[in-house]
């Protein structure tokens, strides 16, 4: 049975949404349990996406609504919660290219979804990879890019993280419009996306299901 | 426009006159035969829009900055070298010989943006590797509670508010006042007053530079194409470009993720703007094709594709004030040349939409089933488009062959049918885009 701040936010009715979290908050609420009601709110939007009963910008929309309700319960949360993670990904946007909606999208799902995103931006060269892959040591590459160009990149990438003696550590997925198995083949990943939904089995096929 | 009875001529009229002002397009032939071919290339196009059958399929790939890197040059040399770009266009139509030009317009001055200090977008060098294409800065350029002053006045609210963001050497135009305010003679002075200050003075001279370089580059395309045109009698693949309000607002203005949130925030003001940019983007498209000479409307859209919006809002919030784009360069004579970008899938059965008259534009598509839309939307419409462009990359020429024999057997079989790539090229294999031209010519002589 959904809470109440869960059907405000899959309705999209943003005010709405923040008014309960304000009135929980006030009325002593565990905050970890709005912040748990939220994100039941996203893994519901996701899944209705998957169906193709819900759309980018209801996504975009409920990311935007997490965001206030985080801002609002973060005053009131005692110490930082511990936690688990499903396993740490490192995403980016390819060399080259700086479309970001996409991986944006990626991002906020895999986050919501229980994974210890590390984003790195758009235009991210080889070697940012391969450092942030020695720092974070995840199980998970994502290499987003929308232009035909970041095929070359996204191959590079491969190869660099390869040279760098770190490809059987990670799982790498490309993703984006243009994405498809050729390109995977291509570029030498393990998997390809080119919507969320896609991006969110094969991380959760990756890891199977804990860190 | 093209008769003294412009006014009193039909839609039908004026688009019979648009199209043989096209089709006899003064221009000095290197031969009668270039010129036979320069007229029976725009004939493909003229019957494929008509939906009748043409002499063989028309091959009118979307050509970005492939034809630079087959000539082993790179964006930057596009952007800012117009005899590598000439020598670049040269080699690619010659050892292609498509049915329309690569669109030189595309391949934008960077010496305008640098005197500009654009910031709409990056370039080879400003913030994109020199061999990259330009790439749009996604952010959110009109601000949210600007709906109002955009509705009330779009021209005030470009020039004082959105230029002056969009260029950096044009933040002056903020100090100047709407040209609304002159009418009565003690009004006057007041408005010039501010081109008294120095940061307007140096505004206005980077204005005339940009327009210096702006003609520059206009007599080097005009030069590039007309060498294809007279030598090789292909036409040029549009004159004039017009885009639906949802993206005029979401592509450049409010962003893709902006107005997303605005759809939920503020929806009347989104409707309200869209309908105010409607007539305007009719009438950019229109006053673009009057000089240009060519009926071709080129409009790519972007945000109304599958997954981008609900079947819902792309019937009742993306598609009203895009058709009534559509119909007011239809009324026109003008033939509106959409790219529908990514899937349009779910699209089908709107964009088919009985009000729009048959015969009379253009849809071409990215990553869309093909059979059903040439079910849906052929049957009033010419479409075309769709060769993946990773395959034309990545793939191998027998892939491209088969993939381009399967798509004409399912779409061409009866004519209204326009053999293009699914996205813009600015990367492919020169084996693969070979193996497209060939198999479009093979196959399209035969279906």
């Amino acid at each position: 049975m959904p809470s109440e701040l869960t059907e405000a936010i899959v309705g999209m009715r943003e005010d709405e949404a923040l008014a309960i979290v304000k009135r929980e908050l006030d009325a002593g609420t565990d905050p970890a349990a709005v912040l748990e009601d939220a994100k039941e709110a996203m893994s519901v939007l996701g899944k209705r996406f998957e169906c193709g009963d819900a759309f980018i910008p209801e996504l975009i929309m409920g990311g935007e609504i997490m965001k206030g309700i985080a801002a609002e319960v973060a005053p009131h949360l005692k110490a930082a919660t511990s936690a688990t993670t499903r396993g740490s990904v490192v995403i980016g946007t390819v060399a080259g290219d700086i479309h970001d909606i996409g991986k944006d999208i990626v991002v906020l799902m895999l986050d919501v979804n229980g994974y210890d995103v590390h984003d790195l931006g758009v235009d991210v060269p080889v070697e940012k990879f391969v450092a942030a892959i020695r720092e974070v040591q995840p199980r998970i590459v994502g290499l987003s890019g929308l232009l035909t160009l970041a095929f070359d990149s996204m191959k590079a990438t491969v190869d660099g993280i390869a040279a760098a003696g770190l490809r059987d550590q990670v799982k790498i997925m490309v993703g984006g419009a243009p994405a498809d198995a050729q390109v995977q083949s291509y570029t030498g990943a393990d998997g390809w996306g080119n919507d969320v939904g896609q991006a969110l089995r094969l991380a959760e096929q990756w890891t199977g299901g804990g860190a | 426009m093209f008769t003294d009875d412009w006014n009193d001529l039909s839609s039908d009229q004026r688009f019979a006159a648009r199209m043989d002002a096209w089709q006899n397009a003064p221009i000095e032939f290197a031969s009668p035969d270039v010129r036979q071919a320069y007229i029976d290339r725009v004939q493909l196009w003229r019957d494929a829009i008509a939906l009748r059958k043409p002499v063989h399929v028309p091959i009118a790939p979307w050509i970005g900055l492939f034809p630079l890197r087959y000539s082993g040059f790179t964006g930057h040399d596009a952007y800012y070298d117009y005899d590598k770009l000439g020598q670049a266009w040269d080699k690619f139509h010659a050892d292609f010989r498509p049915d329309a030009l690569a669109m030189t317009i595309a391949m934008v001055p960077g010496k305008v943006f640098d005197i500009l200090d654009y910031k709409l977008y990056d370039w080879p060098g400003h913030g994109v590797p020199e061999d990259a294409s330009y790439q749009y800065n996604e952010r959110e350029w009109m601000k949210d509670d600007e709906y109002d002053l955009l509705i009330n006045d779009p021209s005030n609210y470009w020039q004082r508010f959105y230029v002056p963001r969009m260029f950096g050497a044009l933040e002056p135009w903020q100090m100047l006042a709407p040209f609304t305010d002159l009418c009565e003679a003690p009004f006057t002075a007041p408005f010039f007053v501010p081109f008294a200050l120095p940061p307007v003075k140096q505004m206005l001279q980077k204005m005339m530079d940009a327009g210096d370089a702006a003609m520059e580059w206009l007599q080097a395309f005009m030069a590039i194409d007309g060498k294809q045109m007279a030598t090789l009698g292909i036409p040029q693949m549009a004159g004039s470009s017009a885009k639906a309000p949802y993206d005029i607002l979401g592509d450049t203005m409010r962003g893709t993720r902006g107005l997303m949130l605005d759809k939920f925030r503020r929806p009347d003001k989104v409707k309200a703007a869209m309908e105010r940019l409607a007539p305007l983007a009719v009438s950019w498209a229109v006053r673009s094709a009057d000089a240009t000479g060519n009926p071709l409307v080129f409009i790519p859209i972007h945000k109304g594709a599958d997954g981008f919006m609900s079947d819902e809002d792309y019937r009742t919030l993306y598609w009203p004030t895009f058709k009534a784009v559509l119909l007011g360069l239809i009324e026109e004579g003008l033939v509106p040349l959409v790219f529908a970008e990514g899937g349009y899938n779910e699209r089908l059965e709107v964009i088919a939409d009985p009000e729009i008259p048959e015969g009379r534009m253009i849809w071409m598509f990215d990553d869309t089933d093909m059979a059903r839309a040439k079910k849906i939307v052929g049957a009033r419409q010419c479409i075309g488009g769709n060769v993946p462009g990773p395959m034309l990359t990545m793939g191998t020429p027998e892939q491209v062959d088969a993939y381009v024999k399967d798509l004409l057997g399912k779409t061409a079989t009866d004519g209204g049918f326009l053999l293009g790539t699914g996205i813009v090229l600015d990367e492919a294999d020169p084996a693969a885009f070979k193996a497209f031209i060939d198999a479009g010519r093979k196959y399209g002589a035969q279906v």
